[in-house]
């Protein structure tokens, strides 16, 4: 196998190694009829993300000596990413890099050639490997959102960069709400702070949802592509589901395709106190009133509050009236479960982690039929604007 | 209770932006205190915090455009809100190109302070930004404890060096020592010291001025050359430090000999008044 990376194209590869290495330890690279492709997944099999880069992406393409079997090698993400460690340096000073495997050595080579004659040489160990394979297909879901990635690097931008889990819904007018996820602790003295960006249909190229659609998942593993995408300039599409079936986020153009495929939560995930206000603040906080100060959001409420003078408790315990135009949405939960067909916990799932394991498990048995149609998650609203 | 208040010129929103940052890196958790004229972020000296105080004020008609209260009631028309002052400013600092910010009293399952930030976009339709900060409502037989502190005749006033060098000063000095001794008098003169076993180091300030004396007391019998010293907790000391960003438009140290400093600041509009206690 010998691949040969020229130009800006060899940033490109490194940048995609980044984006990789935010998901998973081992990279798969295989060099196939359409490409070289590079996968990885992540520990609790939750995550999976893939470059395909076509042949016309590289000055010279092999996939395999003639006569030979293309290899499939595994390799330790961080040996191979310390080849493109700095993606400055990458830019600056290399000229060309060269990815080959001698049929009879037992290492891949990460040959860099830079300025100056000056040349890098990384012997990378490999373990022989079967393919890594997922089954997804973007055509099967029932939403999707297209934007430039420009777009959705702005909508991440007021989350803190530690927050794990996002929530990604159709609020009320067809605006798209990014929300932080927070899971609640029973005992918590400190909550944490929700943040919530909304954004109008205009900014985005394709939105094919319905309102009250919505998933969450891992905004860190998100980051990733997100970062590939906006440095490519690429436009990032945005496949889901109903809640628990994976989410497929991707990005295209003539000489790559990048698929990163994320498991999303469940509603039975979602074991917040009120599990179903993930949805009523999505359409609540959707329509935005701004310029009407004093006929306000409805949920500026009047804080009732004990005013005698030997008052107890440092906490409030409000008695608020639900503001009548916000009503508690219907409760699916008895709903959910029966639609709820995702296999029970994969082996090897680490509890913490929340997401199940998605779908490594079917791929030799026959792709379950999808659970029935999603519960209703949100009530129409009326008269909010 | 009832708060909003809004804020659309960009000056306002950088500048209490800025203050936000300042709090949060004075106090983790503090108070927020809402009145009909002012707004306080509050820290008071509790042991846990080594009893270090602070009383943050700025007139709110200086930042909001529109401004509404209604406190516990009538007598008492005041809003106390304990927070984590960092998610205010981590919501404020996500407000850099806002056309509008509102925040306002919420309760969402539990009360928060709302912070709504409709942002500048080059499409047409906007884009909004809330953050919903949770609050605890601090109950009336608390607010005793969070009003203004009485400063404390002093026995030296004395305007500050320009901040930044104090505070690179101060930061070469704490590999050396926990506690540093702040003494200055009438003359315009300060200095910190540290005194280890192994080694002394002082810093002289010269010709810094000192300000007018509050009234003909006995400070006016005060030796011009006598230092007022007080020993306190570097770390505190550079904690304060670290937390003017910008050099504030007046700054006046107060020593209360071998009990407190006193740190009274003026960063444009907003006053600002720290005291570390002298170390035990």
């Amino acid at each position: 196998m010998k691949c040969l990376v020229t130009g800006g194209n060899v940033k490109v590869l490194g940048k995609a190694v980044h984006s990789l290495s935010r998901i998973g330890e081992e990279l798969y690279l295989e060099p196939l009829e359409d490409g070289l492709s590079l996968r990885t997944v992540n520990s609790s099999r939750s995550a999976y993300a893939c470059f395909l880069f076509a042949p016309l992406f590289f000055q010279q393409y092999q996939p395999a000596a003639p006569g030979q079997e293309a290899p499939r090698c595994k390799i330790l993400m961080k040996s191979f990413l310390a080849a493109f460690r700095s993606l400055a340096m990458v830019e600056k000073s290399v000229e060309k890099c060269c990815i080959s495997l001698n049929g009879r050595s037992s290492r891949l080579v990460v040959q860099l050639h830079c300025r100056y004659g000056v040349r890098k040489t990384h012997n990378l160990s490999f373990q022989d490997c079967e393919s890594l394979q997922a089954i997804f297909d973007p055509a099967l879901c029932s939403h999707v959102l297209r934007a430039p990635a420009r777009v959705l690097g702005e909508a991440v931008l007021p989350f803190p960069p530690a927050l794990a889990e996002v929530t990604l819904g159709i609020g009320c007018g067809r605006r798209v709400i990014l929300r932080s996820y927070q899971e609640e602790e029973a005992d918590s003295s400190v909550r944490a702070m929700v943040t919530e960006m909304s954004i109008g249909e205009e900014d985005f190229q394709q939105l094919q949802a319905q309102e009250g659609a919505a998933i969450t998942f891992c905004l860190k593993e998100f980051r990733g592509l997100l970062s590939f995408a906006e440095s490519a300039n690429l436009s990032l599409s945005i496949h889901f589901d109903a809640p628990g079936r994976p989410a497929i986020f991707a990005v295209k153009d003539s000489l790559l395709d990048g698929h990163f495929v994320l498991a999303t939560m469940s509603e039975s995930d979602l074991h917040s106190p009120e599990p179903h206000r993930l949805v009523p603040p999505l359409q609540a906080h959707s329509t935005p009133h701004l310029d009407d100060f004093a006929n306000d959001d409805i949920d500026s409420y009047m804080i009732a509050m004990e005013t005698t003078v030997d008052s107890e408790g440092s906490r409030a315990g409000p008695s608020i009236p639900l503001s009548p135009g916000l009503r508690p949405p219907c409760s699916p939960g008895p709903d959910s479960e029966d639609n709820d067909a995702e296999p029970s916990t994969e082996p090897g799932t680490p509890p913490p982690k929340k997401f199940r394991s998605l779908f490594f498990g079917s791929i030799l048995s026959p792709a379950h039929s999808p659970p029935g149609p999603s519960p209703v998650l949100a009530e129409d609203s009326e008269g909010e604007g | 209770m009832k708060f909003r208040a809004k804020i659309v010129d960009a000056a306002c929103l950088n500048h209490f932006t800025r203050v936000s940052a300042m709090v949060a890196k004075l106090a983790k958790i503090c108070a927020l205190r809402i009145s009909p004229q002012t707004m306080n972020f509050i820290l008071s000296d509790k042991v846990a915090g080594g009893g270090v105080s602070m009383w943050c004020e700025l007139e709110q008609e200086n930042f909001f455009s529109e401004f509404q209260m209604e406190g516990v009631s009538a007598e008492n028309n005041a809003i106390y809100l304990e927070l984590t002052s960092e998610n205010l400013s981590r919501a404020l600092k996500t407000a850099q190109n806002a056309r509008a910010l509102k925040v306002k009293l919420t309760n969402k399952h539990f009360p928060c302070l709302t912070v709504s930030i409709e942002l500048l976009s080059v499409s047409s339709s906007s884009r909004i930004v809330t953050h919903d900060i949770p609050v605890k409502v601090i109950p009336r037989k608390l607010w005793k404890d969070l009003q203004e502190p009485t400063v404390p005749d002093s026995d030296v006033s004395i305007y500050l060096p320009v901040l930044k060098t104090m505070k690179s000063i101060v930061e070469k000095m704490r590999n050396l020592s926990n506690h540093l001794i702040i003494e200055a008098n009438l003359s315009g003169d300060l200095n910190l010291k540290i005194e280890t076993e192994l080694v002394c180091v002082t810093t002289h300030f010269k010709d810094l001025g000192n300000p007018p004396l509050a009234s003909e007391d006995a400070s006016q019998d005060r030796d011009p050359e006598q230092m007022a010293e007080v020993r306190i907790d570097i770390r505190k000391l550079l904690q304060f430090l670290a937390g003017q960003q910008v050099n504030p438009t007046r700054a006046v140290c107060n020593i209360v000999s071998n009990k407190l400093v006193h740190f009274d600041l003026l960063h444009e509009d907003v006053s600002l008044q720290y005291f570390i206690p002298a170390f035990s």
